[in-house]
């Protein structure tokens, strides 16, 4: 009995060893891999980035695909934060404590910064726990690390465009009709991904090495969102000093949308032209900081 | 002569002693900061470094099975986390020519609550392939892994069997020019590691190269064309299978490796020190020949008086499947120096390594839990089937006699007996 199986699993072996188009391996050319110790500061791969740039379709894919699971309401918990919290400020900043608005009614002046406040909110607390997160797969396989902080950005863009659909509502209910600078949107848009980036990957490199950065991020997005203009303008701060003020990327973020949207508020200005050279400069650092931690990360989880 | 796909020089990889153990928090760099000028005064020791690779120098030519064993901690996955690409070396290079697949865990990138169908891709996309790969083996790799029917149910409500097959699957048809396995294969039932050891022999067929690291001298005996003993991280040999693997062997059953206990270890209130097997003597305390009763001697040291003592004793195979425990309650011990003993009936484990662990509790307190050292070698005469995989695990004595019972077979007797062949 069980020589008749011994000899049919051997058959089945060798009929099942196909060649197929393997191209000869050589020691003369150029290797596939040069695995060597970690060399210099700039070693930034882009090439290898972008071979990957499926994966970073999956990742992203596969967070929007677990993020709602199990829950009763579902993704209708991406209108419900903003909403609610819209409200609460429009009763106490705006009711209560009377803070100028620009001359817009209170709930769109509210919710126009809260759009982009909370995509780079929870953007930022995503993509600085993902490195932990995904620890059994980093110690198993290896991609490009920057890739998971990266879809942790990306995938909160969807969120973005579901509240998104919610502030088109309420202008119309306002009847404020949006302006044509609407279309610089997106500029604004990619300033805010660019910023959690740049933050989520000096976030998530810390994060993996000192665990303390998990629990001072709630922290930070308070602290963030009280120098950001969410619940004030920016016009409350002195002229002479906004564009310190402005050394905080998002505060040129969320003034560039209330403005493109509504053609209310502050025109772009020394203010945005901060944040943009603030955001540049966190990226690149980011890049530099996290690729520096790239080779070792696995070893230290 | 084929060609070279993984040529290492001189790679070597150091931890320093500790890092690894835990991450940092930042209390930790701050009491560093502040103690740092005090320790220079100390003259205490420098950061003690860890050497996981030393000077290793390898290389595997096209289409090779190359095998790599060594005890526990002797180097043999850092080398495959560093061929990977997962971890980075501290000196020396290593180079491979072709696309690389890594196997160190099965079912890498699953996510339990998306689909056996999402998770394939998922798994597939982390471990290298495009989605239009993925798509054109799709069908094959649902077939292998035999999960047609659970396709679309959310992988946290598969049974652990059809979990790992289909981890497996999906990376079975990565299709890598150089494959690294690590230890993989020692999950599932037997089936299916055939299955798997037949589709490696199948890769390396096709002109690609497999890297493997495995515990089972069987599996390494049956695959590989060449094996790699490391050894405290360095090349301990490099040769043929046969040769390599009957020298690892040999050593493992002199119990070379260091008999002696964690000397180093401060004041405990109770250890274990060594053991042995003392009936019946032999010249190797840790070789097991008898296929009859035996007993196993463990020393203890105890340093403080035991009232509720509980010890512990596993038999555990290599790949750390519990064979057998047992256990000793109510232990009251005095401090000094003791002799546990075990009498026991017949162990009929087929030859191979195998460990004892042994534990040690005081009421609900950990005193001691020890993976013993040496290996428990277990040299008796093979009494299963001669080849490898048809033995299975035991090893028993057994007789075969053919008795002629009915001189004349009736031919209705004979009917009978198709029928229920069929």
């Amino acid at each position: 009995m069980s020589l008749h199986i011994t000899t049919g699993g051997e058959a089945a072996l060798t009929n099942q060893g196909r060649v197929t188009d393997v191209k000869p391996a050589s020691g003369e050319s150029a290797p596939t891999f040069d695995i060597a110790p970690p060399s210099g500061w700039f070693d930034i791969n882009f090439h290898e980035m972008w071979m990957y740039r499926e994966l970073l379709y999956s990742l992203v894919w596969r967070d929007l695909k677990v993020r709602y699971k199990q829950t009763a309401i579902g993704v209708g918990w991406v209108i419900i934060q903003p909403f609610c919290t819209m409200l609460v400020f429009s009763f106490f900043f705006g009711r209560l404590a009377k803070m100028p608005s620009q001359g817009l009614p209170y709930p769109v002046f509210y919710y126009c910064a809260l759009l982009p406040w909370m995509y780079f909110a929870s953007a930022l607390a995503n993509s600085t726990n993902t490195i932990v997160e995904q620890e059994r797969v980093i110690t198993k396989v290896y991609f490009p690390r920057v890739l998971l902080p990266t879809s942790a950005v990306l995938s909160g863009l969807v969120d973005f465009t579901v509240s998104l659909m919610m502030l088109i509502g309420m202008m119309f209910y306002y009847h404020l009709t949006p302006r044509v600078t609407a279309l610089l949107l997106p500029v604004f848009l990619l300033m805010a991904v660019a910023t959690a980036l740049g933050t989520g990957l000096w976030l998530s490199a810390l994060n993996a090495i000192y665990r303390d950065v998990r629990y001072a991020i709630p922290f930070i997005v308070q602290f963030w969102m009280f120098a950001s203009p969410v619940a004030y303008p920016s016009t409350l701060v002195p002229a002479q000093w906004r564009w310190l003020y402005g050394l905080n990327p998002m505060a040129g973020v969320i003034e560039g949308f209330r403005w493109a949207l509504t053609g209310h508020g502050q025109p772009p200005g020394p203010l945005l032209f901060a944040s943009g050279a603030m955001v540049a400069v966190l990226l690149f650092g980011g890049l530099l900081y996290f690729k520096n931690m790239e080779g070792t990360i696995a070893d230290r989880m | 002569m084929s060609h070279l796909t993984i040529q290492v020089e001189n790679l070597s990889k150091s931890y320093r002693l500790g890092r690894r153990e835990r991450y940092l928090a930042l209390r930790d760099v701050l009491t560093n900061a502040l103690t740092a000028p005090l320790r220079l005064l100390q003259r205490g020791p420098a950061a003690e470094l860890i050497w996981a690779l030393r000077d290793v120098n390898l290389e595997v030519h096209q289409g090779e099975i190359l095998g790599i064993v060594g005890r526990n901690g002797a180097g043999k996955s850092t080398l495959l986390k560093v061929l990977t690409r997962i971890t980075k070396p501290t000196s020396g290079r290593a180079r491979i020519w072709g696309r690389v697949g890594s196997l160190l865990e099965v079912g890498t990138g699953f996510h339990p609550e998306l689909t056996g169908r999402e998770n394939i891709f998922m798994s597939g996309s982390i471990l290298g392939m495009k989605k239009s790969e993925i798509q054109s083996k799709f069908d094959q790799i649902v077939t292998f892994a035999g999960v047609e029917k659970f396709l679309d149910t959310p992988a946290k409500h598969y049974s652990s069997g059809m979990y790992t097959r289909l981890g497996f699957a999906v990376a079975a048809h990565l299709e890598p020019e150089v494959l690294l396995v690590d230890e993989v294969l020692a999950v599932g039932d037997i089936e299916f590691q055939k299955k798997c050891l037949g589709k490696m022999k199948e890769v390396s067929q096709g002109g690609r190269t497999v890297v493997l690291v495995s515990h089972q001298m069987n599996q390494i005996r049956r695959l590989c064309d060449k094996v790699l003993w490391m050894d405290y991280g360095q090349v301990r040999m490099l040769g043929p299978t046969a040769e390599v693997v009957g020298a690892y062997e040999a050593a493992l059953m002199s119990g070379e490796t260091v008999n002696a206990r964690r000397k180093d270890v401060p004041h405990v209130k109770a250890r274990f020190l060594s053991w042995e097997i003392v009936e019946p003597r032999s010249e190797h305390p840790h070789l097991l020949t008898t296929l009859g009763p035996f007993t196993v001697k463990f020393t203890v040291e105890v340093n403080q008086a035991i009232r509720l003592g509980v010890h512990g004793v596993e038999i555990n195979n290599p790949d750390g499947q519990l064979l057998w425990g047992n256990a000793a309650f109510n232990l009251s011990l005095e401090p000094g120096i003791h002799s546990f003993y075990h009498r026991m009936g017949p162990l009929p484990l087929k030859p191979g390594p195998y460990h004892w662990r042994v534990t040690l509790f005081n009421e609900h307190e950990r005193l001691d839990i020890w993976d013993c050292i040496p290996e428990l070698m277990i040299g008796t005469k093979p009494q299963a089937h001669p080849r490898d995989e048809w033995a299975g695990f035991l090893n028993i004595p057994s007789e075969f006699s053919v008795e002629r019972v009915v001189t004349q077979v009736d031919s209705e007797l004979s009917i009978a007996g198709q029928c229920c062949e069929a």
